[in-house]
């Protein structure tokens, strides 16, 4: 856990420090998924409750950000990926970003169930115990599989968002949790795999460091082959539409060809063209998500102007 | 770290925290707004009984 030295941090850092501690590049991700899974309900939800709901999924978020900060400090310090976050960096002392993020954690809870409701507000909570506790603190520095099972904090916001409208889970909620949750390892194994001497001086058993690049390969491939029908079912879910359908079709297609490229190199040609094609489809599978979840929403406006005979199997 | 400089930045991160206190205040005014807009119940019971929020059938 955290053992960062905290006497050269006498003054505090900017307000800008702090804000990076919430990792405002994932709670971007966090909110996009959490609006759409609220959008995409079948129950419309008041513009200013759903804007505030979504604000307070995101602080959720954000405050097991600064909880993962705290405990992973040290690790942080040894790569490079992570060596110039607040608190290695040395602006923000450990026990700060401790604090932040437990503040910060109630205060998303407590104000997501009385805007929206506590079913919503309980999900919250567990998405940020889960991060905090069963990823960084237990998962992470313990087995390869952290980022398989770890990737369900990810993937709760759009069921939260869906929460918010509904006050309850159901199939098309859990369908886009799947999606997420599938997506996290060969997003994140793509990137272990240009990073991996990172992941390997801290000391992390990433799966590239346990079991060895070419074994990450085609693990890749695999829960690719795994995502590509939940994408496709949601397709057939109560919120799915033929643009859904195509656009998944085609992104899912593409990020498997991705990931089957990626299984079929090996680490001496990935060295010699400097990981470029590991690079590219960790890139792809960022506009994966984003075209994805995208497709969801556009199909169901689309839906509404022009009304087409749809199978719905979910 | 000269003290002109800490002070500095603990007024600039005193302004930040201000406007993000008085943002929040508005949001919670915004989202009371919305709820008695939509007719939600704002009583809830305390220490007293209060008939009038029984359900009445």
């Amino acid at each position: 856990m955290a053992d960062i030295s905290t006497s050269q941090i006498t003054y505090g850092g900017e307000f800008g420090d702090y804000f990076k501690l919430l990792k405002p590049r994932v709670m971007s991700l966090v909110v996009f998924t959490a609006a759409i899974g609220l959008l995409v309900a079948p129950v419309s939800v008041n513009p200013v409750l759903a804007f505030a709901s979504i604000l307070f999924i995101a602080l959720g978020a954000g405050a097991s950000g600064a909880l993962n900060m705290w405990w992973d400090a040290d690790i942080d310090a040894r790569m490079r990926r992570t060596e110039g976050r607040p608190i290695p960096a040395g602006k923000v002392a450990a026990s700060e970003a401790l604090q932040l993020g437990l503040w910060l954690s109630g205060v998303a809870v407590v104000m997501l169930a009385i805007t929206a409701n506590f079913v919503a507000a309980a999900l919250l909570a567990f998405t940020i115990f889960f991060y905090a506790v069963v990823y960084s603190m237990w998962l992470k520095r313990s087995t390869p599989q952290n980022i398989v099972i770890g990737g369900a904090a990810g993937a709760f916001p759009p069921m939260i968002g869906w929460a918010v409208a509904t006050g309850s889970v159901s199939i098309e909620s859990v369908l886009m949790f799947l999606v997420i949750f599938l997506w996290t390892p060969p997003h994140f194994w793509a990137l272990a795999l240009f990073v991996r001497d990172d992941y390997a001086n801290a000391d992390v058993p990433m799966l590239t460091v346990t079991h060895g690049t070419d074994a990450t390969r085609k693990q890749v491939f695999v829960y690719t082959l795994i995502l590509a029908p939940v994408v496709l079912a949601l397709g057939v879910s109560s919120i799915g539409s033929p643009l859904y359908t195509v656009v998944a079709a085609f992104v899912m297609a593409r990020f498997a060809y991705g990931a089957w490229t990626i299984s079929r190199r090996t680490t001496a040609e990935a060295e010699a063209d400097n990981f470029k094609t590991e690079k590219a489809v960790f890139r792809q599978s960022l506009y994966f998500l984003f075209v994805l979840f995208a497709a969801l929403l556009l199909g169901q406006v689309l839906n509404a102007y022009i009304p087409l005979e749809w199978p719905e199997v979910f | 770290m000269k003290d002109d400089a800490i002070k500095e930045r603990q007024a600039r991160n005193n302004v930040w925290v201000g406007v993000t206190l008085v943002a929040f205040v508005g949001l919670v005014f915004a989202v009371t707004v919305a709820k008695m807009m939509a007719g939600h119940n704002m009583e809830a019971f305390d220490h007293v009984y209060r008939p009038q929020l029984e359900q009445v059938e």
